[in-house]
């Protein structure tokens, strides 16, 4: 609560802080969400830089050295074939955070349309939310992996049924804040003044839902990294020999016991990028809603 | 009451018969043709041709939609062409064993996560508040397979406290059966029991604030007594939405972890379904287990009910 009094008047004399940068300032405020945001960068970087910044290529094998442990050689040990495991965790959080972020842009997309129309449009309303229901009634990965049966096997296609997956969380959310914002006078103002449905909810109606949306997609990017990495375990994601998390974990269950580096390695990886992606989903609900901040 | 249930009952035939949809579309979206991507690249066009006409893909769209959700409202799930048996057998062969082992995680996750959550909103913003909901989002933040392959690890293999994997000898009893679930329902309830943790505690929060509870506390009553007899009572609706949620949760955890342990359940049935192309078990199991989904929820709205004498509808 003092926080939330103290905050504005501090900031105000400093400069005319855009919308974004007193968001920024009031993340950043919170250790857990800056030690978050610092990860993720890590973790992005390390995806961005994989190519330069890997000591060997994923596929490169050194059979003299397989399952060795980590050493100066190879930080976090070898696998069965002699690759080394710290440049396969860094290509696979290329592959985890590209398909995770292209199944946020695409559900965001989808669903923020759906959700908008749904909650103005209401002779639509019915229809589409049943559909939502009916979608949320499967288990995430159990709608991933039947969709990845019909589909195929390849990055493409892992994203498509992953944003088929979260399209509806990202609708529901729209829709119930579509649905308060239509009875604001603002929006009655611009109906009266005859603004076409297209324009209410294009300027209007969507300039508003950013905030919730951008929550939910952070805690969906979280999602679905899980999701893509449990299909690729079970072996119906992206293929070998493509290192990602999940199938570096499926192919280091029978050493185990020889090497627990490699199913150590990738574990941690998606753990501490899945926790600090709810971390600062938390810090982000938080910042944009003075309402909640009572409640943590 | 009646009619409130009679219009959840109209809606839920509703939702199912979307559902039913949604599992048809997918399993007709495959890019060319079933018969000839379950039978393989070696089979002969006159194998594709008798397994499209025992399929019934030769008819058109719209005969075998309709087809197919007569069939589904019958209980008629069809044949699968591996296993060589109706859908139904295989599906009910497998069900009690993931049922046990969802009854089972969802008693852990419930069972750690209300006392938990409560004891977290009682001590707010103390060490132990703090230190539980860190741990609860790492907890929720690891991949349920993952957590069921170091726990085979450390405490199948190396202590040899439980068995490593499997379902023990035929004949075994259900006693001895639970031995080897413990470690799958650990797998499936913890990553689970945070959000369950999560919603508790806001929900006591909420409680704790209001003004009955300060009357309660006036008047002299014991803090135990404040909590369990006051509070929690009018925190247990929020408790019990989350429960609904966590459903689906629980049920996709077992779907991946009975392949961790090799448990011959549903799960296992799916995913080696999907593998090797089996349409109509892919169909059937997204039927059966979305339709439980709805069940359950159906049934924690009219808990809702009974909990809290408010609700009226």
């Amino acid at each position: 609560m003092s926080e939330a009094v103290l905050g504005a008047p501090v900031a105000a004399p400093r400069a005319p802080a855009s919308p974004w940068g007193l968001l920024l300032r009031r993340l950043v405020r919170r250790k857990l969400v800056l030690l978050s945001l610092f990860v993720l960068l890590v973790v992005g970087v390390c995806a961005a830089g994989a190519p330069w910044l890997a000591p060997y290529a994923p596929t490169r094998m050194d059979v003299a050295h397989r399952l060795s442990a980590p050493s100066a050689r190879h930080w976090l040990g070898s696998d069965d074939f002699g690759r080394d495991t710290l440049s396969r965790c860094m290509w696979g959080a290329r592959l985890s955070l590209s398909c995770g972020l292209m199944v946020v842009l695409l559900s965001l997309v989808c669903g923020t349309v759906l959700g908008i129309v749904s909650g103005y449009v209401r002779r639509l309303d019915g229809l589409l939310m049943r559909v939502t229901d009916a979608l949320m009634a499967f288990p995430d990965i159990l709608l991933a992996i039947a969709l990845m049966a019909a589909l195929g096997a390849s990055l493409f296609d892992v994203v498509i049924a992953l944003a088929f997956v979260y399209t509806p969380r990202v609708a529901r959310v729209a829709r119930g804040a579509t649905l308060v914002l239509r009875e604001l006078q603002f929006v009655e103002a611009s109906e009266a003044l005859g603004a076409s449905d297209g324009r209410v909810m294009l300027h209007h109606i969507l300039p508003n839902l950013i905030s919730p949306l951008l929550v939910q997609g952070t805690f969906i990017f979280a999602a679905a990294i899980l999701t893509e990495a449990a299909l690729s375990f079970l072996g119906a994601g992206v293929p070998p020999p493509n290192p990602t998390w999940g199938n570096m974990i499926a192919m280091a269950q029978q050493y185990m016991q020889r090497a627990e580096w490699l199913i150590l390695a990738p574990g941690i990886c998606i753990a501490l990028t899945v926790l600090s992606l709810q971390m600062v989903g938390d810090g982000l609900r938080d910042a944009l809603d003075p309402k909640l901040r009572r409640l943590t | 009451m009646t009619s409130y249930m009679l219009r959840r009952l109209a809606g839920m035939v509703v939702v199912m018969f979307i559902v039913a949809s949604i599992v048809f579309v997918i399993a007709h979206v495959i890019p060319g043709d079933p018969a000839a991507v379950m039978l393989g690249s070696d089979a002969t066009a006159a194998d594709v041709a008798a397994l499209r006409a025992r399929m019934g893909l030769d008819a058109p769209l719209v005969l075998q939609y309709l087809r197919f959700l007569i069939a589904a409202a019958h209980l008629d799930l069809g044949e699968s062409i591996f296993l060589n048996r109706s859908v139904v057998a295989a599906l009910a062969e497998r069900a009690p064993l993931t049922l046990q082992l969802t009854v089972l995680a969802a008693a852990l996750a419930i069972g750690i996560g209300v006392p938990v959550g409560v004891i977290s909103a009682v001590k707010r913003g103390s060490v132990l508040d703090q230190a539980v909901t860190a741990l609860s989002m790492t907890a929720a933040s690891l991949p349920s397979f993952w957590i069921g392959l170091t726990l085979i690890e450390y405490l199948a293999v190396r202590l040899g406290i439980l068995p490593v994997a499997g379902y023990g000898p035929p004949d075994a009893d259900m006693l001895e059966r639970l031995r080897f679930l413990i470690l799958p329902a650990i797998a499936v309830g913890v990553p689970n029991s945070a959000l369950i943790i999560r919603f508790t505690r806001t929900g006591m929060l909420d409680v704790l604030q209001e003004d009955y509870v300060r009357t309660a506390r006036a008047k002299g009553l014991s803090p135990r007594m404040v909590i369990v007899k006051h509070a929690f009572r009018n925190a247990r609706t929020s408790v019990l939405t989350v429960i609904g949620i966590t459903v689906a949760g629980l049920l996709g955890g077992a779907i991946v972890t009975e392949t961790v342990f090799a448990l011959p359940g549903v799960g296992n049935l799916i995913v080696s379904a999907v593998l090797r192309r089996d349409y109509p078990v892919i169909q059937g199991a997204l039927l059966v287990i979305s339709g439980v989904y709805v069940l359950v929820n159906l049934g924690v709205d009219l808990l809702y009910a009974v909990l809290d004498p408010r609700v009226r509808y």
